[in-house]
């Protein structure tokens, strides 16, 4: 009986059961790890490696960056694209024109899906209409109007070329909605009933229990809408006309457009060649550093998120 | 008692109500925008003043090449994106579920999961900049002795990079789920097989890949209901008119024809016909996986 305790011991060290000792480990066994490794690295390499290509393009010369002698490393550090990029007045406009749709945006979907959540994670007993408002929400995450309906309602309110036109219409974020429902779902009633004999209302239950304790599923949902409302580009090229009131991300994606719509080879060749690919470079890198600093706060979360994703039955 | 529930119902109506007028504005109304389908849409005569047209917009899908076209591009990526993003991430999932190193398990997945925020846009620009004609891909062909490719401008390659690219933007993410159902199988069962003789290779036959079974089957059954979705934003910041022969999807055209054409009628059947087939198939998916893995998401 002795070993086997021993063993389950180790098993819960190292995760497995498979290691008693280094040394016990086949010739095979070896071998494989090595190919893991090697695989491993080499995946990751290949997911950095694009992205280090256009940091260092954005620290490069100017003249090498033009004749593509740029690889991994910057040829000529320098910072010229970012000096320059300092005084592009239209860039930071659409840098802060994206804050603002963050800002606007986010708050509006947390306080409606904190304010839908919460009905709806009652049982039918509770409230009555619950089923029906349901069905209305998951009828409306699984079937839409589609692109041009959508547009022409949009147009028809005088929203375009308004920040509104890229914060109302994605304002019901039924998925998070419904995350948060099954979140609430969990949340012992007892806890409810007791702030309602002190009389507290529903409004106040949902603000002064529920929320407190469900921080960290408000942060993982918020930090969604912020990543969402930040990498969004099409909304601002559909709903937005003027150029000058484009959002970050519309702007950078207006960047490759000299190239992408280009009908004639020849031309495709040329234009790729004179544009100033260190400064778009350096514009690149600047508006995905938002997504970078509250990646780390992401990474801790988003776990959570997928897990609470699904409902087990 | 009694009451108090009914106030309670009132104070719960007001609460879904802000969301409900958001959801009428611009999911509902949109949704009587579906008429325009059956219409020939002047937007001078708006939805009810256009002339009734039935199901000639339809019959017009039926009868333009276009038609097979996109719906075969739409299919050829989705189904690539599908088959690709399901294996890549589990693959990736089983290596990384090898590794001991806590700290380097750590830094693989921070980097891994990198791109899956990064925005299309972003992305494209750095895709555009590796695949360019004289860029690093065609750099390292040459070094080899081939000839270089332009890439993103060849109707051969087009379909493969979108599939690649998308496998390599989500797969890093994707794998979480599995990782985390990796971390649920009982450490036990391991300890059994290793005394039982079985190498590793065994091991992950007859112990992990069961363990991981239903993950996969959930996740494979909810993907299915992908199948008409190619990916938008992907491939419209990255196609250009020289590769729509094979890269033009129902979403783009939808977009070209519709918006930047006003042809808004046909544009909007089109969608109608996206929109049906979609919601079933999201439909069946969300049944499947009920029955194969007893989850569901709604």
């Amino acid at each position: 009986m002795k070993p086997k305790t021993v063993s389950s011991q180790m098993a819960i060290t190292w995760g497995r059961g498979l290691k008693i000792s280094k040394r016990s480990k086949p010739l095979g066994s070896r071998i494989a790890d090595i190919c893991i490794w090697v695989t491993l690295l080499l995946v990751t390499a290949l997911c950095v490696l694009p992205l280090l290509n256009m940091v260092s393009i954005s620290f490069s010369d100017r003249v090498a960056a033009q004749a593509n002698e740029v690889g991994l490393l910057p040829v000529n550090f320098n910072v010229g694209a970012y000096k320059v990029l300092l005084g592009d007045t239209q860039f930071w406009r659409s840098f802060m024109i994206s804050v603002e749709r963050v800002v606007l945006g986010t708050a509006l979907n947390m306080l409606l899906t904190i304010l839908m959540a919460y009905p709806l994670s009652k049982s039918k007993q509770q409230f009555r209409s619950r089923n029906i408002y349901m069905n209305l929400l998951i009828f409306a995450m699984l079937f839409s109007g589609g692109m041009i309906p959508t547009f022409l309602v949009v147009k028809s309110l005088g929203l375009l070329d308004t920040i509104w036109s890229l914060v109302l219409p994605g304002a019901v974020p039924i998925f998070n909605i419904i995350l948060l429902m099954n979140f609430f779902k969990s949340i012992p009633s007892s806890l409810e009933e007791a702030a309602i004999m002190d009389g507290a209302t529903k409004l106040k239950v949902l603000f002064k229990v529920y929320l407190p304790i469900s921080l960290p599923a408000l942060a993982t949902i918020s930090l969604f809408a912020i990543v969402g409302h930040w990498n969004d580009y099409f909304s601002g090229l559909l709903y937005i006309n003027k150029a000058a009131n484009y959002p970050l991300q519309t702007y950078i994606q207006q960047l490759n457009i000299d190239v992408t719509k280009i009908t004639d080879v020849s031309q495709l060749k040329a234009v790729a060649e004179i544009s100033n690919q260190t400064l778009n470079a350096a514009k690149i890198v600047v508006s995905t550093i938002p997504v970078l600093l509250i990646y780390p706060f992401l990474q801790k979360y988003f776990t959570s998120g997928l897990v609470i994703g699904s409902v087990k039955e | 008692m009694d009451m108090k529930k009914r106030g309670g119902q009132l104070e719960y109506h007001l609460m879904l109500a802000p969301g409900m007028i958001f959801l009428i504005i611009f999911s509902f109304i949109p949704m009587f925008g579906i008429i325009m389908a059956f219409e020939d849409y002047v937007p001078a005569k708006g939805v009810f003043g256009s002339e009734w047209v039935g199901f000639e917009n339809f019959k017009y899908m039926l009868e333009i090449p276009d038609s097979m076209k996109i719906l075969r591009n739409t299919l050829v990526i989705a189904v690539g994106k599908i088959i690709l993003g399901t294996l890549v991430p589990i693959i990736f999932a089983l290596l990384l579920n090898e590794i001991r190193l806590k700290w380097a398990k750590k830094s693989i997945q921070t980097i891994v999961y990198l791109p899956n925020f990064l925005s299309w846009a972003v992305l494209a620009a750095v895709f555009i900049n590796i695949f360019d004609y004289h860029g690093p891909v065609n750099n390292f062909l040459q070094a080899f002795g081939h000839k270089p490719i332009l890439f993103l401008g060849s109707n051969e390659w087009f379909r493969s990079i979108i599939v690649s690219t998308d496998v390599w933007k989500g797969f890093g993410y994707g794998a979480i789920v599995y990782l985390a159902a990796l971390t649920g199988i009982d450490p036990g069962l391991y300890e059994a097989s290793s005394m039982d003789g079985a190498n590793r290779f065994k091991q992950l036959l007859h112990v992990t890949l069961p363990g991981i079974l239903p993950t996969i089957m959930l996740i494979t059954a909810l993907n299915l209901g992908n199948i008409l979705n190619a990916g938008f934003d992907q491939i419209f910041a990255l196609y250009n008119p020289i590769v729509y022969e094979t890269g033009d999807v129902i979403d783009t055209y939808v977009y070209r024809i519709g918006l930047i054409g006003q042809q808004y009628s046909f544009a909007t059947a089109i969608g109608l016909l996206k929109s049906v087939v979609s919601c079933v198939l999201i439909l069946s998916a969300n049944e499947l996986s009920k029955k194969l893995a007893n989850m569901r998401i709604f």
